[in-house]
């Protein structure tokens, strides 16, 4: 696995965002390299989704910047990501749950090409349809595309979220705890998708369970408090005294 | 087993509303076509298509786009009183004021739309339901512009000149089937953008907003081009309402229209492509045999509503179309 050696693709400066009095996060500097796997972990309360969301559009911090190649995206609107090249997945499964899983893929495919369109019949754009059966056919869904979103597996309805944000063509592809919720061979799956993904883009993923993404990832971030504890390789991280304490400390619990 | 005997009798239908689905703009105009041959009741046919249209608008946003909004008869309203100011006040031909009246409408459209389209919910009907209401006092006030309580009289059109021909507008018959084209006409445009991309996006963005925005779809302008076009069939209806009445009463824009447009998508079936029509003749039929025999038919008309939310809840033609679909009752 490369050290990912890249350019830096996102950088966040000094990121701190505060709901009411309560400081969910604090100064967090950070970098993130083109082509590399990212894992941002951390106890629970640790900042990690306050963090992913800063970082995908959810909400603006409150202070801070964050730089998606070199350009200035702080507190741009959500559905402005999409165009610049950054899709997120979920925490909590997010589709269309009415729409068939190929439905939900070409939607979100649509959305490069034609977006306010009121005249030409999109059954003309049988491109897209193409393209949709391509991507459930990567994430593993293609024998599910007629099934309505709601009917598919939790396992499934992740990968068909992941299907639906590599629809976006993503440069910087962002995901949220994407095994949460998933039984073991669904967790094995998913990791060796999101292996897969890697190769092509850059990754950055939150998790909660540390074990999980040590094997995968080239570098790893360590959230703590809402601050930023240790940045690293995973054997770096894996031989850090305060990392461990950290997760010792919350094993005891 | 059990299964696939309930399945078997489905088939043919579900083949049917299949067909008609594929096929339903034309199969709208050969039943308007047709309708005035075995019901020759045209003064209320043509009251039926007005509202069936003002419905179909609104129900673009309600049923389609999943925001219910309580202000829809400043759509309906500005689109008549438009039409009737530019005939009344500026002598304009009938090709003129149409426009006119699809104009205003989405002129009022753009305005309400631009401010409540950031709000969902209770909130959305709220701040349409208040900008309907200052609309209603603006067009009440401007009386020497709209006759104020008065309504506005004298809307009147006797003949369409198309050409050549001229087509006489008091004629009933005449009049019935001038008002149907232009339904057909709006028919086979809701087809269109419904078929079209963006109409995948009033349905991503009514599923699961959230999600549409991660896609890259901007919400708030997916509405609020949604409200205009929403204002554009709500215009042609109101319009075509004030050559029909040749009045424009204040009451085309007070709260009970825009609950007009409510009741009938409901009873007619939210979200389906024919239930706004549907809704808008039970709805009439009903008010016109029960006023017959007592002043209270709201109170009749009420109840039926009531009973329709309460037992079809997908309104009468959407639980047709259920039943078709091969799914009981």
């Amino acid at each position: 696995m490369s050290a990912g050696g890249g350019e830096v693709i996102l950088r966040t400066e000094n990121l701190g965002k505060r709901f009411g009095g309560f400081t969910a996060l604090k100064g967090v500097s950070a970098e993130f390299r083109a082509g590399a796997l990212t894992a941002i972990i951390g106890p629970n309360g640790a900042g990690k989704s306050t963090y992913f969301n800063i970082l995908s559009g959810a909400f603006p911090p409150s202070e801070g910047r964050v730089l998606f190649e070199g350009r200035d995206i702080t507190g741009l609107p959500q559905h402005r990501f999409a165009h610049m090249g950054i899709a997120k997945s979920f925490q909590i499964t997010n589709v269309f749950p009415e729409l068939s899983a190929l439905e939900n893929v070409r939607i979100a495919l649509q959305a490069r090409v034609s977006r306010y369109d009121i005249w030409r019949p999109r059954a003309r754009m049988t491109g897209l349809v193409e393209q949709a059966g391509e991507i459930l056919a990567t994430v593993g869904l293609w024998a599910r595309r007629d099934r309505a979103a709601s009917a598919l597996a939790h396992g499934e309805q992740r990968a068909l979220e992941i299907g639906m944000a590599l629809a976006a063509q993503p440069r910087l592809l962002l995901l949220d705890e994407p095994t949460a919720g998933m039984s073991p061979e669904e967790t094995r799956a998913m990791m060796e998708l999101i292996l897969r993904l890697a190769r092509e883009r850059t990754v950055i993923l939150v998790e909660h369970k540390m074990k999980l993404v040590m094997g995968i990832s080239d570098r790893v971030l360590v959230l703590h408090h809402g601050e930023l504890l240790a940045e690293g390789t995973p054997d770096e991280i894996r031989r850090d005294e305060t990392v461990r304490r950290v997760y010792l400390g919350q094993r005891e619990h | 087993m059990a299964h696939a005997t309930t399945a078997e009798p489905a088939a043919p239908r579900a083949a049917l509303s299949g067909a008609l689905e594929r096929h339903r703009v034309l199969a709208a105009a050969a039943f308007l076509a047709v309708f005035p041959l075995v019901a020759p009741f045209e003064a209320l046919a043509v009251n039926i298509l007005i509202h069936g249209l003002y419905a179909l608008g609104f129900n673009l946003m309600f049923g389609y786009l999943g925001l219910l909004s309580f202000g829809h008869a400043a759509l309906f309203g500005g689109g008549a009183y438009l039409c009737g100011i530019a005939i009344v006040h500026f002598g304009a031909p009938w090709w003129v004021a149409i426009p006119a009246g699809i104009a205003g409408a989405v002129a009022i459209a753009a305005i309400v739309g631009a401010l409540a389209v950031r709000t969902r919910g209770i909130y959305f009907s709220m701040v349409t339901l208040a900008l309907a209401q200052c609309f209603y006092y603006i067009f009440y006030q401007a009386s020497d512009w709209t006759g104020g309580e008065n309504g506005l009289r004298g809307v009147d059109l006797k003949a369409i000149a198309l050409g050549p021909a001229t087509l006489d507008f008091l004629d009933p018959r005449t009049r019935y089937y001038v008002v149907a084209a232009f339904v057909v006409l709006a028919l086979w445009l809701l087809s269109r953008i419904l078929a079209s991309p963006f109409g995948a996006v009033i349905e991503a963005v009514r599923e699961n907003e959230a999600r549409a925005r991660a896609c890259g779809y901007d919400v708030t302008r997916t509405r609020l081009l949604a409200f205009v076009l929403s204002g554009a069939f709500c215009g042609l209806a109101g319009a075509l309402n004030a050559l029909h009445l040749s009045i424009v009463p204040i009451e085309s824009m007070a709260i009970e229209t825009s609950g007009l447009a409510v009741m009938m998508c409901l009873l007619g079936g939210m979200g389906t492509f024919f239930g706004p029509f549907v809704g808008a003749a039970v709805f009439l039929l009903l008010e016109s045999i029960v006023s017959v025999w007592t002043v209270h038919w709201q109170l009749v008309v009420g109840a039926v509503f009531v009973l329709c939310v309460l037992f079809f809840p997908r309104g009468i033609w959407g639980s047709i179309l259920h039943w078709a679909a091969g799914g009981g009752r």
